[in-house]
């Protein structure tokens, strides 16, 4: 199974709390923030290795992994972290972040796909800096594919379909979407019973969490291919979203320390008022 | 003529969502700018009771397509419609439930639109929408503006407080579903495991007790009985679901519910960035603790250093006693 993953770089999503906006109001300012891949990205990535192996011995791999990007050079660091991980390849899309909205996004991702031919595509729901939580489903529809966002599991059975539990509002909502199909990952996708190729058997667990790179694979990792291409190739489609201006949301400030549970009570009875 | 169009959420016995109230203010407040009215669109196998309670709510028209392949929520199925009938309107709008976010951007795209997520507010600005969105998990806001002929959003629950009845009828009119899209044939659905509790929802309750990894496996026993005592729902950190204490659609914050109650206590919850992105909006903000230095107490309004296992339930004791 080839599958390709998209990713994006983030500002620090723990430090977030210290993004600050510049003075006129009219861009983030993240500087002194680390750059990390967004989580949710992460996690498509540790899914999409895990759909292309054996959990018993991840080190053979079957199939292929393709990660993309759409970013300045400097995000080729996020790329070959990827692939030190396990993915086979990169690609990075030449472009600034004020070159790009979702469906500006969607649309080159599109192209991409038509070229590279995936079998899936997998990526975070949502990018933790702007929060949109859209190109999935933009993609999706662009390719007239079968999607399901918000996986918390994915089984892939004996024909290939994948069998995928989504986190919904009221519950778990399980699809069984057959390739070509795109998938948008949550959190919990990278449990131990997260996901399984059909490879790996059913009793297996894997170790919570994303896998790391070990220092062998930092070095091979210089060596898999990277490519790089211009935006302009893969779409002419116009930005139609403009960030006019941001704030900070008001602070709230801590309240008061309340001796003991009666004080509390008393508090939020006569204070507050909410009893 | 109605210029926007709100998709509203019906649950999976054809019973209309309160969320979609939500989705009926943000239209409200859009057509300001836009002129006309809005309409409604309510799309499921079984859809009368929902259709009728939406005519109380100030629409040109309550339009309904009802079919046995909507019986449950796919997007592949549901997109086409909304995307046809919307094709008509200057803005598409739902709440930004799973349902919403999910199925608008895939709507979005069919009509070549641009589209908002997950707003806090929408005001009209030389005549045209601009669309407060929360960003980096609720530490920025964005305010934007689309320049595609159709524009798509979703709101923010929260944010926008669930519309109240007109006091006018509006008529309702059957519309055709349209074909689903290439992707449905290789898309089935196959089950919801669904969550039933006889408790508020999360996302609509007055008040919400939610517990963190603190607690351990004695996360319903403690938590359970206040949540009781309170008349509230109950949420939980991520650390808690992560440990396997509570289920996954408990969670509160950023990547889950956001929710806005009159009063949130969070027991045993240190305060994450991303849990705090989750319960900031609400009005009064009890902390129960026993690390003096956990972050939570930097915006709680009363906070309480204790052993939440001796703490909770002598607050159980004290509210019963009020009666």
């Amino acid at each position: 199974m080839k599958i390709l993953v998209a990713v994006k770089r983030v500002a620090d999503p723990d430090n977030a709390n210290r993004i600050k906006v510049s003075s006129g109001g009219d861009a983030i300012d993240a500087s002194g923030l680390e750059w990390k891949i967004n989580p949710f990205d992460e996690y498509a990535l540790e899914a999409a290795l895990r759909l292309t192996e054996n959990g018993a011995s991840p080190k053979k791999r079957e199939g292929e992994v393709v990660v993309v990007t759409m970013a300045p050079k400097e995000a080729e660091t996020t790329l070959r972290s990827a692939l030190a991980t396990g993915a086979d390849r990169a690609i990075r899309v030449e472009a600034g972040d004020d070159d790009l909205d979702g469906r500006v996004v969607a649309h080159a991702l599109r192209k991409l796909v038509e070229e590279e031919k995936p079998d899936v595509v997998l990526m975070g729901k949502q990018t933790v800096d702007g929060d949109s939580n859209q190109v999935g489903q933009m993609l999706a529809e662009l390719l007239d594919w079968p999607m399901a966002t918000f996986a918390a599991t994915l089984r892939q059975e004996q024909d290939g379909s994948l069998l995928v539990g989504r986190e919904v509002d009221g519950g778990v909502l399980s699809l069984r979407v057959r390739p070509p199909c795109l998938v948008t990952v949550d959190l919990r996708i990278v449990s131990p019973e997260g996901v399984y190729s059909s490879l790996t058997d059913p009793s297996f667990k894997y170790n919570e969490g994303v896998r790391f790179a070990p220092l062998p694979a930092i070095m091979q990792a210089k060596r898999k291919p990277l490519t790089v291409r211009p935006l302009s190739e893969l779409t002419d489609v116009a930005l139609t979203t403009k960030y006019t201006k941001f704030e900070l949301p008001a602070k709230r400030s801590a309240g008061v320390k309340v001796k003991d549970v009666a004080e509390l009570v008393q508090k939020l009875t006569e204070e507050a008022r909410v009893l | 003529m109605s210029n926007v169009l709100v998709v509203a959420e019906l649950d999976q016995d054809g019973n209309l969502r309160k969320s979609t109230l939500s989705a009926i203010t943000l239209a409200r407040k859009a057509e300001g700018a836009l002129g006309g009215g809005f309409d409604v669109l309510v799309l499921g196998a079984n859809t009368a009771a929902a259709a009728q309670e939406l005519t109380t709510f100030g629409a040109g028209r309550v339009l309904v397509c009802e079919d046995a392949s909507l019986a449950h929520y796919v997007a592949e199925h549901f997109a086409p419609t909304v995307a046809e009938v919307g094709k008509g309107y200057k803005l598409v709008v739902a709440t930004a439930t799973t349902f919403g976010k999910d199925l608008m951007p895939r709507v979005a795209a069919r009509l070549d639109a641009a589209y908002a997520g997950d707003c806090a507010d929408v005001a009209a600005e030389g005549g045209k929408l601009v669309y407060k969105r929360p960003m980096f998990a609720g530490n920025a806001y964005g305010y934007c503006e689309l320049s595609t002929a159709i524009q798509v959003a979703t709101a923010r629950q929260s944010e926008f407080a669930a519309a109240e009845p007109s006091g006018s009828t509006s008529p309702i009119e059957k519309v055709a579903k349209a074909a689903p899209s290439g992707g449905a044939a290789r898309v089935e659905y196959v089950s919801l495991d669904a969550v039933t509790s006889e408790r508020p929802q999360l996302t609509e309750a007055n008040v919400v007790v939610a517990g963190g990894r603190a607690l351990k496996e004695k996360f319903f026993e403690v938590i359970e009985p206040l949540a009781d005592a309170l008349g509230a729902a109950v949420g939980a950190s991520r650390a808690a679901v992560d440990a396997g204490y509570a289920p996954g659609d408990y969670q509160v914050g950023q990547t889950g519910k956001i929710v806005a109650p009159s009063l949130y206590i969070a027991i045993g919850i240190s305060g994450a960035i991303q849990h705090i992105a989750g319960m900031k909006g609400s009005k009064v903000i009890v902390a129960i603790n026993k690390d003096p230095e956990a972050p939570i107490f930097q915006l709680a309004d009363y906070g309480l250093v204790a052993d939440l296992f001796t703490a909770v339930p002598e607050l159980v004791s004290a509210l019963r006693a009020r009666g």
